[in-house]
């Protein structure tokens, strides 16, 4: 670590800040109390606000305003190839959503996948860390095995495990035919295409559950531990009463954090099946999003469906905010 | 990845079956992450007939980089992958510097409305891509910023979790080396460069890490904003060689996924345990 004592006070850096402007610094306060005076205030302020103004401005323009602009255009018949022209149609788009027959199917892939990660992830990411926080030998590779899928990017994983799904020449076939049986069709049948995606995603995605579960066991207490043992607790008494409530925190972050990613996923979903087999096969809430807006031309519903999902989350973020704090009294 | 010194219960009490046990499970855990990713390997070096073979090869015999000339020459890979560098070396630059700035004000400076400003920045974490996509889309495109650099870079460039990260990081820092610089006379500034940095560099490269790979890793607004090899990244261009190989031409898609993730497992490798500290560090503070 670099030396920060006082008396390393060579000038001249100030200016090659980037981007920022530099308040010249006065001659050196005398000694006494803090120098917190209001010159020093006011000049603070403006440098504050000189360095928050840009990362402010960003997110109020490409966050904070689409978001409501989202909202706007959920009421409207908005066109993304024809900006100009967007009419009112008042809540007609809310009407049709609720009415029409693929919100049914789409929901209910949307709660599949998102479910079926969350859990699975969870609790195959925590099985994982109890495993490789045991001394075994080889466990740092093998430890650095399971992370490195979650840096890749879910398009080329999605590009590359359609091949490993493919039911003709696939790695997912010829492992099945050598003891037996028979491949189902992940391509043309939706539930299989659904199984698919959500197992590639959870494939991908186990390194990041495992990494935080195992960081939190080592930070576990200590001491509990010999406790338990002293009490001869079995293993699971000792994983049940000792190690799970530990990690509740933890439990409740990684929830909210995998249920924001896997409501997200749409990289991995577009590379594997376009949201098919047979139209919406794979589609979720932000696949169809993305489907509505800018392959059927109807940016209006498309902001809809995106309004929807956003009241969603929010609700379901709410609740286990609720659920925890409620938890964490009792 | 860090391990920690502790020892665990079983540690003291393992039994033979229970090691046997723990081996015989993590064979299990190699084989499901590492045999997929051996089998697009492997596919990437085989000639093209015998991709299509019953019962699959196992090894590519004879081997051949094929696939990785075919991939290079008959789309444009070398400009995507030039694309992908100057995207990611963008949105880095923007976001670590904007990171910092921010994390500093929001931390060390004092003005009031400190914490109201300090939510709206990480209230932006709150809210998924996809729902600002469409408005974002419209206004860059009327920008005529589709298919350019700044399209892609300038609405992505806002910090939220990075400001997050960092403020924690400064609000760690002793308190009275940064009184005892401030008494120094050092200005807001060199109090910044000479002080607080020199003291935050692992968090720094954390930082920095997790944002590189996530900007590499980028899709959905790169995959609406660019559609040819002038901007696209290659993720994106992944998916247009999809679109014409996938299917019946594996060879060169696995090629081409091969150089995609080499560039992000190759830093991974030699600094996994910076990534993994910049993962974990938002989720040890609750």
């Amino acid at each position: 670590m670099a030396d920060t004592r006082r008396g390393r006070t060579v000038s001249g850096m100030e200016s090659s800040t980037v981007g920022a402007p530099t308040v010249r610094t006065g001659p050196p306060p005398p000694v006494g109390p803090p120098p917190r005076r209001a010159g020093t205030d006011r000049r603070e302020w403006l440098l504050a606000a000189a360095l928050l103004l840009p990362n402010l401005l960003l997110l109020t323009l490409f966050v904070y305003r689409p978001l409501i602009d989202n909202f706007r255009l959920s009421f409207t018949d908005y066109n993304i190839s024809s900006p100009t022209g967007a009419n009112s149609v008042g809540t007609a788009n809310y009407v049709e959503w609720l009415g029409r027959d693929d919100t049914r199917i789409i929901l209910r892939n949307t709660i599949i996948f998102t479910f079926a990660s969350v859990v699975i992830s969870m609790v195959l990411g925590l099985a994982l860390a109890l495993l490789l926080d045991q001394k075994l030998r080889g466990r740092n590779v093998v430890r650095s095995l399971v992370f490195a899928p979650f840096v890749v990017s879910g398009a080329a994983i999605g590009v590359a495990f359609q091949f490993v799904f493919d039911p003709s020449f696939g790695l997912i076939r010829d492992l099945l035919a050598r003891v037996g049986v028979t491949t189902p069709d992940f391509f043309q049948d939706s539930g299989w295409a659904l199984f698919m995606v959500t197992t590639t995603y959870i494939w991908k995605n186990l390194g990041y559950t495992f990494v935080i579960y195992l960081a939190a066991l080592q930070g576990r207490r200590i001491d509990l531990d010999e406790a338990a043992e002293i009490d001869g607790a079995s293993p699971w008494t000792h994983f049940r009463r000792v190690l799970l409530p530990q990690l509740r925190p933890t439990t409740f972050f990684l929830s909210i954090t995998v249920l924001l990613n896997s409501v997200q996923v749409f990289d991995l979903i577009y590379a594997q099946t376009r949201g098919g087999p047979v139209g919406t096969g794979t589609t979720t809430l932000v696949f169809q999003v993305y489907q509505e807006t800018f392959v059927n031309m109807r940016a209006g519903y498309g902001a809809t469906v995106a309004t929807i999902m956003f009241l969603i989350l929010l609700t379901i973020t709410f609740i286990q905010v609720r659920v925890m704090d409620r938890g964490s009294k009792a | 990845m860090s391990t920690h010194q502790h020892v665990s219960q079983s540690d003291r009490h393992r039994t033979p079956l229970m090691s046997v046990a723990g081996y015989a499970a993590m064979t299990v855990v190699v084989l499901v992450i590492a045999v997929p990713l051996f089998w697009i390997l492997i596919t990437s070096f085989k000639e093209r007939q015998d991709i299509y073979v019953r019962p699959a090869q196992y090894w590519p015999s004879p081997a051949t980089a094929e696939n990785y000339r075919d991939t290079v020459t008959s789309i444009p890979f070398p400009a995507y992958f030039r694309n992908s560098l100057i995207i990611t070396a963008l949105l880095a630059a923007a976001k670590i510097t904007l990171g910092v700035l921010s994390a500093y004000a929001l931390s060390l400076l004092r003005f009031p409305g400190r914490n109201l400003v300090f939510l709206v920045v990480i209230a932006a974490l709150m809210v998924p891509n996809q729902i600002t996509v469409i408005s974002n889309y419209a206004l860059v495109a009327q920008l005529g910023w589709r298919n350019t650099f700044q399209g892609i870079v300038i609405p992505l460039a806002g910090v939220a979790f990075g400001t997050f990260l960092m403020r924690n990081q400064f609000l760690s820092l002793p308190h009275e080396i940064i009184e005892a610089a401030r008494l120094d006379g050092a200005g807001p500034m060199k109090l910044l460069w000479r002080v607080v940095m020199p003291m935050s560099w692992p968090t720094l490269v954390a930082f920095s890490l997790i944002t590189v790979v996530n900007e590499w890793n980028e899709y959905l607004w790169p995959f609406l904003m660019s559609d040819n090899e002038k901007t696209a990244p290659l993720q994106v261009g992944l998916t247009l060689l999809q679109n014409n190989e996938g299917g019946n031409n594996w060879g060169p898609v696995m090629a081409g996924t091969v150089l995609t993730v080499l560039p992000i497992l190759i830093l991974f490798l030699f600094l996994q345990r910076q990534m993994i500290k910049g993962l974990t560090a938002g989720a040890v503070k609750s």
